[in-house]
């Protein structure tokens, strides 16, 4: 019901907003956690789809899936309402857009985070094992135990690019760290179990870790509760998620998706769409460590000396940062 | 010595994960015992959690969002009674409708009122003056004894240091015993669950002992929501109570519908996650326990136990049957 009504809502904003670029008509369609999830979603709507609305003036319709079915359904409503590009959030659109995307050849698409090999497919692929190197880097420069924490959402290649990203930034500035690592499930629920999360968090505080880092949606609010009451340091992900809990988080690692899609919309509209695989790494500002009010004084200028010091090496290339889905494991 | 302190954080851990659990199962088990089947534990724990973290939030008062959690929950209790007990209507049907309803009005209602996508605002936001979470209770010279060997292990991190409403579902198990065993009223709740036909002869209103036995349903469901999004994450999130209202079912039916029972259920599914989570990414030799295996293994044991071990359990005999008082 919520879904039909959002849509409908679209649907008569859309109208007004006919009047002034009657022939491109973007769209977007969240994933199943909604748009105002404080993390991955949210970073599409504000930095992507109210951005483009506020600076262009161009209407972007969006479609909020309430399940699973409704994915597909969604995607398929826009492309016969003749919206182009339509950006699909999230790698489990995957199979909606490969469906979809078949049907409707002429209409643009967009996914974040997978790969669908179609000549009107744009995949955007973001290179967070770079930015989790980054705040692992800094999680080890804070730590006064070298024993810090890692809480993934569901047990997927892109979690493990996380991790896998994170141990190494640990590793690269302590060698002998140790990174326990838990993931909350293996179903799309794991993202959305808070509880589940602060339980995982204290255990991993109650073995030493004094720094956590958690790619987990909403699973991750309660690592970052757990964090704060446990008064030990932890990292926020996708967004700038510094603010939920000031004073202990150290920083977020922010994946730029909305920059990605507001970028995608711009090309699309001058008539530069770039189907294929476009990657938004560190060097081209996809992916980065966030500072803000509420943890520059967390962050000492030589921490910040030697962080940027280490992106400057990454993008320059004299650091490898081993991809885990590139070899399906964590060796490097 | 490490050993020790290893099973102390897992007891710890367990007494955390088991509250919602015990909660949940006792609600249920005055429900049933009454002869209302109740799968809507779910539905009333969301919808309580829900209620408690927006009461909380807007009045600032973990108190006000505990008052607002209980009376949700007991609001949706009576829904169910209405439809079950005074239409007669099917209680599975009634109870999938309401667990339904309270997926969606919570999150419908969230996004209305805090437009952050069915999430309560956070309950602790020192920027904004918000301070409405549920603090943990920490016991006299708990402080003072934490580094005394084994006692302080046991005191200080063990028993002290959880929220009121952890103490509360502990002390729950016993009064609750003692309501349905112990007095007239239990007796009669007990009895209509069993052959309300007879406690009808005797005089006594079935639907009266029903609907009662509803409201302490509500009441206990509603501490169940309150605990995870008042106390625990300090927040509501839509779905947040994530299956738990069905796992109390299944430590009810595990434990025979009975408070003991019931509880060693809970404190069994409770020590199995704790070691779950603890026990993930260990080694076994040079091969790594999946994720998978470990979130199957409460499953598996629950299977196990309940078909090797526990032996039947039998429900009250009334139970999921309307009561009809005459053929017309």
């Amino acid at each position: 019901m919520k879904a039909l009504l959002t849509l409908a809502a679209a649907t008569v904003i859309g109208m007004s907003g006919a009047a002034v670029a009657a022939d491109f008509k973007p769209a977007v369609v969240y994933d199943t956690a909604g748009k105002f999830d404080k993390s991955f979603n949210e970073a599409v709507f504000r930095n992507g789809a109210e951005k483009f609305v506020t600076e262009t003036g161009i209407r972007v319709r969006e479609f909020e899936p309430q399940n699973e079915e409704q994915r597909e359904q969604g995607l398929r409503t826009l492309a016969q309402r003749g919206q182009s590009p339509i950006v699909a959030v999230g790698f489990n659109m995957a199979s909606a857009v490969t469906k979809v995307a078949a049907e409707f050849p002429d209409v643009q698409f967009a996914i974040i985070d997978s790969v669908v090999d179609l000549p009107n497919v744009q995949s955007m692929l973001f290179a967070e094992h770079e930015g989790s190197f980054l705040v692992g880097a800094l999680a080890a420069m804070v730590s006064e135990t070298d024993k810090v924490g890692f809480v993934g959402g569901m047990d997927i290649p892109l979690i493990s690019k996380f991790a896998c990203g994170y141990e190494q930034g640990v590793k690269y500035v302590t060698e002998n760290a140790e990174v326990f690592q838990n993931m909350t499930g293996s179903t799309p629920a794991a993202f959305g179990d808070p509880a589940r999360g602060s339980e995982l968090a204290k255990s991993q505080i109650a073995k030493g870790a004094d720094v956590v880092f958690a790619a987990a949606g909403g699973t991750g609010i309660g690592v970052y509760q757990a964090a704060k009451d446990e008064g030990v340091y932890a990292i926020g992900v996708d967004s700038n998620q510094n603010y939920l809990q000031p004073g202990t988080m150290l920083t977020s690692m922010v994946k730029k998706v909305g920059v990605a899609t507001y970028q995608t919309w711009k090309d699309a509209e001058a008539g530069n769409f770039q189907p294929g695989i476009k990657v938004f790494d560190l060097a081209s500002g996809g992916v980065d460590y966030a500072i803000d009010q509420y943890n520059e004084a967390l962050i000492t200028d030589e921490m910040k000396t030697k962080v940027e010091a280490i992106k400057a090496d990454i993008i320059a290339g004299k650091i490898k940062v081993h991809d885990y889905t590139a070899t399906m494991s964590c060796t490097y | 010595m490490d050993l020790f302190n290893n099973i102390i954080l897992i007891l710890d851990a367990t007494l955390r994960v088991s509250t919602p659990l015990i909660f949940a199962a006792l609600a249920g088990m005055f429900s049933e015992r009454s002869g209302v089947v109740n799968i809507a534990l779910e539905g009333k724990i969301l919808a309580s959690a829900f209620a408690g973290a927006a009461a909380a939030y807007i009045t600032n008062s973990p108190w006000m969002g505990l008052l607002a959690g209980v009376f949700v929950s007991v609001m949706f209790a009576m829904l169910h009674g209405f439809a079950t007990v005074t239409h007669r209507g099917d209680q599975v049907v009634s109870g999938m409708a309401i667990n339904i309803l309270a997926a969606g009005l919570t999150a419908s209602l969230g996004n209305f009122w805090f437009h952050q996508g069915g999430n309560t605002p956070n309950l602790v936001d020192s920027l904004n003056g918000i301070d409405a979470r549920f603090e943990p209770i920490v016991f006299p010279f708990a402080k003072a004894l934490e580094d005394v060997p084994v006692i302080g292990g046991l005191y200080s991190e063990l028993l002290s240091g959880h929220f009121l409403l952890v103490y509360l579902a502990l002390l729950a198990v016993p009064a609750s015993w003692f309501l349905l065993f112990r007095t007239r009223f239990g007796l009669r709740l007990r009895a209509v669950g069993e052959n309300p036909t007879a406690v009808d002869t005797a005089g006594i209103s079935v639907v009266r002992m029903r609907y009662m036995a509803l409201i302490i349903c509500g009441v206990l469901a509603g501490l169940a929501g309150v605990y995870l999004s008042v106390a625990v994450t300090a927040q509501f999130l839509p779905n947040m109570s994530a299956g738990k209202g069905y796992m109390a079912l299944a430590a009810l039916i595990f434990g025979k519908w009975r408070p003991r029972g019931a509880l060693l259920a809970c404190l069994m599914f409770g020590v199995l996650q704790a070691i779950a989570d603890r026990s993930q990414g260990a080694m076994i030799g040079a091969f790594e326990i999946p994720v998978q295996f470990i979130e199957a293994l409460p499953y598996i044991l629950t299977v196990v136990l309940l078909g090797g071990f526990i032996g039947t359990a039998v429900a009250p005999k009334a139970v999921g049957k309307p009561y009809v008082k005459e053929r017309e």
